[in-house]
């Protein structure tokens, strides 16, 4: 299966806000802990309580700070798993057919019964999305909880990754992006969502919203009160802020 | 990316290998009996070692026949099944030159073109990767090609083919550092476009996803020193190419070919581990590499 | 093209899912535990929960980890090696409880006070409350002392109710959204979903934080704030809105003491309100300009003008608020670069509230009826939210300046108002509502009331006849007169000096009090280890209940290790911190979903369950029978059958025969309705009392029939605070109890009964120029304090606390990649590695808090990044000040509720030299009660 389907009937991903996102690694535990009970071998952690532990994620959350002319610097946390990409280098490079983009919904998987462990598709993939398991040897990739979303012992809205279903601030939607009408499909016209690197041919399904302007207050001064009430200049109130205090509690 | 011993060993002396089987399968050398035997023995010692040596990257090596399959679109899986093929092709030839004291040539030119392809198939392993532009590149494959080839010849004991071929190869290994140097820059890709905030401002990593290390961060993301690389591409061109080449233009002697070659293999050595350590991986932009 | 591969799309998940109660942090979300063969196998939120519904947080997620953890204890343990060594050996319960009862026995009947007994991350404080209580000893607290009092107090003495557990933002409504401060806070989850619903309509967030990451990083403006400066830049902002008339006079006429007039008159009442025979306050009425009853029918209270008599003008609260905010001295020019914000950012600031407030007013169609009897047609909101936590109550002016903070609030008539702040029952109660604390012991008796409470003068401080303190840690003395939640932080140090008298045995719970709470670790530590010339410990013995092996494990005599959360019952009670919701009454409750199991050990069990076994062979009262026998089998028969006040209990669902809201009999099947229920309880207000609480009359009187009060307790916000003023009125010399000289000035100045600002005590104190920088400590959003870093997911994404430092320390300091850092205070120096940050206050530097770990406590390798890369601020900090002038040491707290002023810190940077790789001090290592963790992780549970 390492050629690409010419076309998929869906294109299932996510889209993550990145105005909302707080960074809380919510969704890298919930991947986790899914991820390590379901599909495939459990997520394993190396030297786990060690000087060096480095476990399998299939969802990272990074940080990264923007340096602004005229504004101050921002701060803009950002979840990365796989893409699902439309174009996935990682499948074409798979030499055993272990990866594989599935024809019904465009989700990107590893076979692992057929991974031996080569390591070239984390090599082709430009953004980091696989991740070698340390004690299994095979190449873990976000599954989009393929084992969730049409999971018929899930009750039916829970049939969504378990990452989208833990974010505590809504960063993260699920959906068909391939439905110009679907609720993501919406939210990305609306906000103007992108691609990680568009440069690299990959053709990513999962966009992301970008963060919405910041540190843009900028309101005139409050009008003083203190001074007469406009349009009562004729009655010769007190001045001041006691006059207006005496006007105002007039009118209550 | 990681220079592991494996890889670095797998595309030396794979190289090698397919490139003496190459000139073997050309009839550039026809040796029979005992000299076939040592000369095939060697070129398929080489290939075999270096087929093994991949093996060891593997983290299922018992599932390596799977690699078999997916010729259709992975060079991994090509390079698996041309260097099978070239194996089992040239092999009639070279149990009769052994056996035989006979070549069958059209099977050698056939597998000698395998060889060349073989060659071509493992650099394109690499060279595809878009991912890690400094492989990313036409100058890739010619490296891997002379490489074999010209280590090939040395082996094959074909002293002036070698000089020329030393000598082409120190061109493309030149080219690929001049033009590997700038492909990143010429990529595209930084890390605006990586976390898509480029237009907001300047980006830079302010925390990693994760305080301790990663797979990604140990296979992906290797950082050489400026000074230690230039050393390094001295070291690979000088003793790779250049310092072979000028052995072989010292009047042929044994001493001088098996000094030309321990050289050539040594730079070869120092050119692959460079060809990996210096290779950035746009993953590093996630992690501000 | 190959078939594609046909993976089991549909799993079967777990073949049993149990619901309880999340206990990675105090929040308290609801989790579906999904269960494999009798084992954990996923945890994920519950939908239905009120807390969290559905959403679970790192932690959350994580908790099959903990719940595994290396480091759990196994057995009671008793020392065998010296304090801090951790060297044990395994006892059996029996041994242990005999232990205990030994110690304490001889305690109870001779001197109860002797026994200091304080819990940290307690949930379940209104039972070791009751506990202490009927011990006897004056000496118990939790750990609300050194966390967050400064806002809880400010909150109750102000409007009757705080930030945090006792009140929350109207996040479907507000517009715009100021958080003072936050990093994480208990409302951990809450808060995201609060914000994502914000972020989802659109509306503003304005973060005020030294440091922008997390919630103010998502925040649309960011206010760069000056560590200790929010009250000044408060009180701006109110200049501003008062300067323009941009308050809502209709709204303080009605809900706050703004009205009340105030005594001018030279004399032991100045400054108190002028009240009637009948000790109402009174108002000036614009009708008749006569001073009448503030509740008078009919009347139109004034807010500029006063009454004279006797030739003295007694001026309303309004007017001395005006007056005083008005002045220059808080114009946004004036300080600006005090705060670090520019003057036209507080005026633009300004102008926002003002705009949001009074322009974008919205109005619920639903008629509802004051306590005066007066129908009101329609509710009608001012959307401007707050939320504020540590960043501006942990500073010695954090009382004040939280009190400024809901001023504010309430001056726009945001609070309890449609898309403002509202409480969350049984919040609001004011002051007055609450308890005195109470210290009275004789031996063999119980306490003469519940330890904690809100004094409202002078005559409710804790103090005996020759005016010392009676707590061992100095709560509701002059120190700190309204330290409404005792001063954990300062026990052991008193207890170690033996000031104001030495103690026996110190009972610790669930707070790693020789590590991360302590403000001074080192030294903590060194007074946990300091012996007498006969070698006796300076603190004769120390119990302590931990369910991990954690620092203070070690430097404990007697461990009584307790279960994790997934093996207890636990109650998260509506006498204690309440689940409520704005527009719902709910409590819930944790229940053993597996047997606590320590194959080959004596085993563990659930600390409040030994806390009744203890307290019945002690004989307590209450926890025994005629005959002496146990009262209660264990917690969970407590929590079904204890009876604070007839008919109400620790939970207030299902009660009765199961139909009982609040009140009524002890249910044999409350457990057991809880856990069919998802283990939590839910009673909706009723729409009529969803807003203006403290003085809805259809609220009044649905808190009485659910137990909340026994009588409408309706009341107004006091703007003006007057029993801070009768605290100011003793230091200016009315009244027969009176302060120490050394702290008059002081009180004078910080009981101020309108808010003020002044610089916190370390800027006092510690010269800007040999220590320019302020410190601080977030707390990481997927860590628990100490707790995290047993957990094998959480410690990789914070394993170590690089010290983050603005790019003009950066280059002033000529830092780079990979360099270490040597911090400095007074106090002490860390060395630790640093990292660039930009969006920070150029004159801050932070870290993560708590990371940093002890080598040989959590079970974790001696080579671990949390011991070897990581330092805890707490070694720079001290409980006291470096000395003054005056040659006192004052407390590094706030002088009004004695709060820690963790963030008061002011630090110096210097580059470590090169090659620095281990962080400095070296706290030495402790011996490891549980055996080596495992290197390779990765469990599948299977059915
Ligand atoms: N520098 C700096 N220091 C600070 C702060 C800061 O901001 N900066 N913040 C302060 C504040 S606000 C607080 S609240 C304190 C918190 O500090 P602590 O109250 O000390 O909190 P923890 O580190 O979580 O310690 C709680 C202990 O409870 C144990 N424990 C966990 N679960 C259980 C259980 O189920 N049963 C029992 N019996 N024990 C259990 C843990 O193992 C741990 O040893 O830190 C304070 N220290
Ligand atoms: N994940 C997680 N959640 C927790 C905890 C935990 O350990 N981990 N601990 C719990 C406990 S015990 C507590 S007390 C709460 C505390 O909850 P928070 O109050 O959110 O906790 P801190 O991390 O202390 O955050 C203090 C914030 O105030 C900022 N700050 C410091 N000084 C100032 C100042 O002068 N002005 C302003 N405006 N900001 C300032 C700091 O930059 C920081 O962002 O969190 C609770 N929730
Ligand atoms: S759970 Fe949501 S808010 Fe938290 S890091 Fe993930 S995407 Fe961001
Ligand atoms: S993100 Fe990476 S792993 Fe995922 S489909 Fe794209 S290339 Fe493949
Ligand atoms: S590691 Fe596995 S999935 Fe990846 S390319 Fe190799 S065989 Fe394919
Ligand atoms: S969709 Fe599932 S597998 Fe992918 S990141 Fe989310 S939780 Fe992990
Ligand atoms: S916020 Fe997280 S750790 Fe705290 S109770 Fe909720 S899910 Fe558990
Ligand atoms: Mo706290």
């Amino acid at each position: 299966m390492t050629q690409l389907p010419k076309s998929t009937q869906k294109k299932l991903g996510l889209v993550i806000d990145l105005d909302t996102c707080v960074g809380c690694h919510a969704c890298v535990i919930s991947c986790k802990g899914w991820n390590t009970q379901n599909y495939g071998a459990p997520l394993s952690d190396m030297d786990a309580y060690g000087g060096e532990p480095e476990g399998t994620f299939l969802n990272r959350v990074h940080s990264f700070e923007v340096a602004r002319e005229q504004a101050p610097p921002m701060v803009v946390h950002f979840p990365k798993s796989c893409l699902h990409c439309d174009d996935a280098p990682c499948v074409t490079v798979c030499p055993t057919g272990a990866s594989y983009k599935r024809v019904e919904d465009g989700i990107v998987l590893v076979n692992e019964d057929a991974c031996i462990g080569c390591g070239l598709c984390a090599w082709a993939c430009p953004y980091g999305a696989r991740d070698m398991d340390g004690a299994e040897k095979v190449m873990k990739k976000c599954t989009l909880c393929v084992d969730r979303i049409y999971n018929e012992n899930l009750p039916s809205e829970d049939r969504e990754p378990a990452c989208v279903r833990t974010c505590p601030s809504n960063a993260r939607h699920f959906g068909d992006l391939s439905d110009p009408e679907s609720e993501v499909s919406k939210l990305v016209a609306a906000r103007e969502g992108f691609d990680l690197m568009p440069e690299q041919g990959t053709a990513p399904v999962n966009k992301y919203l970008p963060p919405r302007a910041r540190d843009s207050l900028d309101i005139p001064d409050l009008a003083s009160l203190c001074d007469p009430v406009p349009g009562d200049e004729t009655t010769p109130a007190a001045k001041g802020f006691l006059g207006w205090l005496d006007r105002a509690l007039e009118k209550i | 990316m990681h220079p592991a011993p494996s890889l670095i060993i797998f595309t030396t002396l794979s190289g090698i290998g397919f490139g003496l089987l190459a000139w073997l399968g050309f009839g550039l050398r026809t040796p029979t009996g005992i000299a076939a035997i040592v000369f095939f023995g060697l070129g398929y010692g080489l290939a075999g070692i270096g087929l093994i040596a991949a093996a060891f990257h593997l983290g299922h090596p018992e599932r390596a026949l799977l690699a078999f399959t997916q010729w259709r679109s992975s060079w991994l899986s090509r390079e698996a099944v041309l260097s099978a093929a070239t194996l089992a092709i040239m092999a009639p030839h070279a149990a009769a030159s052994a056996f035989w004291d006979t070549q069958l040539p059209v099977l050698g030119w056939i597998g000698g073109a395998l060889s060349l392809v073989t060659i071509f198939a493992t650099a394109m392993i690499y060279a595809q990767i878009r991912a890690v532009p400094r492989w990313h590149h036409w100058s890739t494959p010619p490296v891997f090609v002379l490489a074999g080839l010209a280590g090939g010849a040395l082996l094959a004991a074909k002293l002036t083919l070698a000089l020329w071929l030393m000598l082409a190869l120190s061109l493309a290994m030149v080219a690929h550092w001049v033009a590997g140097d700038r492909r990143f820059a010429n990529s595209g890709s930084d890390a605006g476009t990586a976390t898509g905030l480029g237009n907001l401002g300047k980006v830079r990593l302010l925390e990693p996803p994760h305080s301790g290390r990663n797979y990604l961060l140990r296979e992906m993301v290797h950082i050489v020193g400026r000074k230690h690389a230039h050393k390094l591409r001295l070291i690979a061109l000088g003793l790779g190419a250049l310092a072979p080449a000028l052995l072989l233009m010292l009047p042929a002697s044994y001493v001088a070919a098996f000094l030309a070659l321990g050289l050539h293999l040594a730079g070869m050595l120092a050119q692959r581990w460079l060809f990996f350590a210096e290779a950035e991986h746009v993953v590093g932009l996630y992690y501000g590499r | 093209m190959p078939s594609q591969p046909a993976p089991d799309l549909s799993p079967q998940v777990s073949d049993e899912v149990r619901k309880t109660t999340c206990y990675m942090c105090a929040c308290r979300c609801g989790i579906n535990v999904h269960m494999k063969g009798g084992k954990v196998a996923y945890i994920e939120g519950n939908r239905d929960h009120p807390v969290n519904k559905g959403v679970l947080c790192a932690k959350g997620s994580a908790g099959i980890m903990q719940h595994n953890s290396p480091a759990r204890l196994r057995a009671p343990l008793k020392r065998v090696g010296p304090r801090g060594s951790g060297k044990f050996r395994e006892i059996t319960w029996d041994e242990a409880l005999q232990t205990a009862v030994d110690w304490l026995k001889p305690l109870r009947q001779t001197a109860p006070e002797k026994l200091a007994f304080f819990t940290g991350r307690d949930q379940s404080q209104s039972f070791t409350g009751w506990w202490a209580q009927a011990f006897g000893t004056p000496n118990w607290a939790a750990h609300g002392g050194f966390c967050s009092v400064n806002m809880a107090a400010a909150g109750i003495y102000t409007m009757g109710g705080a930030f945090w557990e006792f009140g929350q933002p109207d996040w479907d409504r507000t517009k715009l959204f100021l958080l003072f401060g936050v990093a994480e806070d208990h409302d951990s989850n809450p808060i995201k979903m609060g914000l994502g619903k914000l972020k989802a309509r659109g509306a503003r967030v304005i973060g005020v934080n030294p440091i922008r990451s997390g919630y103010n990083a998502i925040a649309d403006d960011w206010v760069a704030i000056t560590p200790g400066t929010d009250g000044l830049f408060i009180l701006s902002l109110v200049h501003e809105l008062l300067r323009a008339g941009k308050i809502d006079l209709g709204y303080l006429v009605r809900y706050t003491n703004a009205p009340y007039l105030v005594n001018a008159a030279d004399g032991p009442e100045k400054g108190l309100f002028l009240r009637d025979a009948d000790g109402k306050p009174l108002v000036r009425d614009r009708n008749t300009g006569q001073a009448v009853a503030w509740d008078t029918p009919g009347i139109s209270p004034d807010l500029g003008e006063g009454v004279e008599i006797g030739g003295v003008s007694h001026l309303p609260v309004f007017r001395h608020l005006a007056d005083r905010y008005l002045a220059d001295d808080y114009a946004p020019d004036q300080v600006a670069e005090r705060c670090g914000v520019s003057a036209a950012r507080i005026r633009a600031i300004a102008a926002e509230i003002a705009r949001v407030a009074f322009e974008e007013e919205i109005t619920i169609n639903q008629p509802w009826t004051d306590f005066r009897g007066v129908k009101h047609d329609k509710m009608i909101g001012r959307p401007v939210a707050m939320h504020a936590m540590r960043g501006i109550s942990a500073h010695s002016n954090g009382f004040l300046t939280a009190r400024a903070l809901h001023m504010l609030q309430i001056l726009i008539g945001s609070v309890e108002t449609p898309g403002g702040f509202r409480f969350k029952p049984p919040y609001p109660k004011p002051p007055e509502a609450h308890p005195r604390p109470h210290a009275g012991h004789a031996p063999g008796q119980p306490l003469d009331g519940p330890h904690l409470g809100y004094p409202l003068g002078p005559e409710h401080l804790l103090l005996n006849d020759a005016g010392q303190p009676k707590r061992i840690d100095k709560a509701f003395s002059w120190d700190a007169p309204l330290s409404a939640h005792g001063m954990m932080h300062m026990v052991i140090s008193n207890a170690h000096a033996g000031d104001p008298y030495p103690i026996d045995t110190l009972f610790l719970y669930m707070a790693n009090m020789a590590w991360n709470s302590s403000m001074n670790t080192s030294a903590v530590m060194d007074m946990l280890t300091d012996q007498n010339d006969d070698g006796s410990y300076k603190i004769p013995r120390i119990i302590y209940s931990d369910a991990y092996s954690s620092e203070m494990v070690a430097y404990a005599d007697l461990i009584l290790p307790d279960t994790t959360y997934l093996e207890r019952h636990d109650c998260i009670s509506l006498l204690d911190r309440p689940i409520c919701e704005a527009e719902a009454l709910a409590d819930s409750i944790r229940w053993p979903v597996v047997p606590p199991d320590r194959p080959g050990h004596e085993g563990v069990r659930p600390f409040q369950s030994v806390l009744l076994d203890l307290g019945a062979r002690l004989g307590l009262p209450g926890m025994v029978l005629e005959d002496g026998s146990a009262k209660f089998g264990d917690y969970a028969d407590y929590i079904t059958n204890h009876e604070r006040r007839p008919g109400v209990g620790p939970l207030a669902g299902f009660r009765g025969n199961g139909d009982g809201k609040g009140r009524g009999a002890p249910n044999p099947d409350q457990i057991a309705r809880y856990i069919e229920n998802g283990g939590f309880w839910i009673d909706h207000i009723p729409a009529e009392a969803q807003f203006y609480k403290p003085w809805n009359a259809a609220y009044q009187d649905w808190a009485v029939e659910r137990g909340i009060y026994d009588s409408p307790q309706p009341y107004v916000f006091n703007l003006y605070s007057e029993p801070l003023r009768k605290f100011q009125l003793a230091a200016e010399g009315h009244g027969h109890r009176q302060p120490p000289d050394h702290l008059r000035a002081r009180l004078i100045e910080t009981m101020d009964p309108l808010p003020i600002w002044y610089p916190t005590f370390t800027d006092d104190v510690t010269d800007p120029a040999e220590y320019p920088l302020h410190a601080l400590t977030q707390r990481p959003m997927a860590h628990y304090h100490s707790w995290g870093s047993q957990n094998a997911w959480l410690r990789q994404i914070h394993g170590h606390t690089p010290l983050y430092v603005s790019g003009e320390i950066w280059r002033a300091h000529g830092f780079k990649k990979g360099d270490w850092a040597i911090l400095s205070s007074p106090h002490g120096k860390i060395t630790l590695p640093v990292v660039r940050m930009d969006a920070l206050n150029p004159h801050t530097v932070w870290t993560w808090n708590a990371i940093a770990k002890r080598r040989g406590a959590w079970a974790l390798d001696d080579d671990a990044p949390e011991a070897t890369k990581s330092q805890l601020l707490n070694h720079l900090i001290h409980e006291l000040m470096p000395p003054k002038g005056d040659g006192l040491r004052w407390a590094n707290s706030d002088p009004v509720t004695g709060q820690a002023a963790w963030y008061d810190l002011r630090v110096r940077i210097e580059k470590a030299p090169a090659g620095q790789s281990v962080s400095h001090p070296h706290t030495g290592a402790q011996d490891s009660p549980v055996p080596p963790a495992p290197q390779t992780v990765a469990q599948h549970v299977k059915d």
